[in-house]
């Protein structure tokens, strides 16, 4: 019998294959334009750090919530993190309307190029989700649901972290909203089709 | 009996454990030998983790202790006594297998505790379930005891329409000497008097009428 890993090391397993996806998509767009949209407008960069941050702590409550004896509590976890990144990117939205800032290198994106947004934190979404659910199921869920809507939530806001580095788009309401639906979708299927995936009878 | 089947069904899982009788007695030995300063949650969770390295006699052990926690979280759960069985066949089904995801860093009883409320909520579940579809007896007596009479008094009721109807075809001395002495239950003599007739015509009729009726309701000449 091989003892289950604490969720602290289960969660940098999940997080090396994130990064992994965050090199080749550096190698593949370089780190510039990133760098130019982060010091030009700090928002973008403090929207960024809140997915990162959630993304990271969504996926600990997760790990965490698979074992039983674990406080349901740790569902809390990613909610400072959720906190910054969506008043960040609130904040880049008011920017980008009222002031009329729009951060270097980037446009404000029409509905169609917004879908292509929608399109990636889905596309990325997916591999992410079915690894931490895969892993998951070694563990032993009491919360299944609670678990599955964490497991979401990490891996839309992976996504959203990694649509960063290759996103030429401000911050402005038709994005945002492109975003939020996108991650409400994500963490709506894993908390339907996750839930039953991690109940075991 | 439940106990046993909470054995056995164990049992089939691990087939080289023994039955939990000579495993309560080991449990007690281990209690007094324990030393003071640990808390029967550390001794539990030493015991685990050995049983996670292999230790089959600690896995033994660990798992008889277990059986009164579980009782415990199902009882405070709102499982009834006769159900506390099944819990803790499943919840120590489970244990089984999910033994990998326990922490020894952290209490044995809380991750325990856990399987346990889950386990017994399922119990809970399965019978909210059964009872929504089934009856219990006493349930079914408290409710539908009078169908039964109800039924009764209808045939009644029909026996005596049907009786009736026979007596009013009759022809008509038959049919007074009937309603007078078998309905209203006169005497010969009253009847007598107050149909004006003799006792003797009465009587045959009475003998007639009765004659007619047994016939037609039970067929005999």
């Amino acid at each position: 019998m091989r003892r289950l890993p604490p969720p602290s090391v289960r969660t940098v397993g999940w997080l090396l294959v994130v990064a992994a996806f965050a090199v080749v998509l550096l190698m593949h767009y370089g780190i510039t334009g990133m760098q130019q949209r982060f010091v030009g407008t700090p928002d973008l960069a403090w929207a960024g750090v809140g997915a990162v941050l959630t993304a990271v702590s969504a996926a600990w409550a997760a790990f965490a919530l698979s074992v039983p004896g674990r406080r349901a509590a740790w569902a809390w976890l990613p909610l400072p993190g959720a906190l910054l990144w969506i008043g960040a990117s609130g904040l880049g939205c008011l920017r980008q309307t009222v002031l009329q800032v729009t951060a270097p290198g980037t446009a404000v994106s029409t509905a169609h190029q917004s879908v292509d947004c929608l399109v990636f934190i889905i596309a990325f979404s997916i591999p992410l989700s079915v690894l931490m659910v895969f892993l998951l199921r070694r563990a032993y869920p009491l919360r299944p649901v609670l678990t599955a809507v964490l497991v979401g939530l990490a891996s839309a806001a992976a996504s959203a972290s990694l649509l960063e580095i290759c996103h030429a788009y401000d911050a402005a309401a038709t994005d945002l909203l492109t975003h939020a639906a996108a991650v409400a979708l994500v963490v709506a299927v894993n908390a339907a089709m996750g839930g039953r995936l991690l109940s075991k009878a | 009996m439940p106990h046993s089947l909470t054995a056995n069904g164990f049992m089939g899982l691990d087939s080289a454990l023994p039955p939990w009788t000579s495993v309560r007695k080991i449990v007690q030995a281990e209690a007094t030998t324990a030393s003071a300063s640990e808390s029967p949650d550390q001794r539990r969770a030493r015991l685990m983790a050995a049983a996670q390295s292999g230790d089959r006699r600690a896995y033994e052990r660990v798992l008889a202790d277990s059986i009164l926690l579980i009782r415990v979280a199902a009882r405070r759960q709102g499982v009834a006594a006769d159900r506390l069985d099944d819990v803790v066949q499943e919840t120590l089904i489970t244990v089984n297998r999910v033994r990998h995801t326990y922490d020894p860093s952290r209490s044995y009883d809380a991750w325990l505790t856990a399987i346990a409320n889950r386990r017994a909520i399922d119990a809970l579940r399965s019978r909210g379930r059964r009872d929504s579809r089934e009856l219990h007896d006493d349930f079914a007596f408290d409710n539908h005891a009078d169908l039964a009479d109800a039924s009764a008094a209808t045939e009644q009721l029909q026996r005596a329409q049907r009786l009736r109807a026979a007596i009013a075809e009759l022809p008509p001395g038959q049919r007074e000497a009937v309603e007078q002495m078998g309905l209203h239950e006169r005497s010969l003599s009253e009847a007598a008097e107050l149909t004006g007739r003799n006792t003797g015509a009465l009587k045959v009729n009475l003998h007639r009428a009765l004659k007619a009726l047994r016939e037609r309701f039970n067929g005999e000449p």
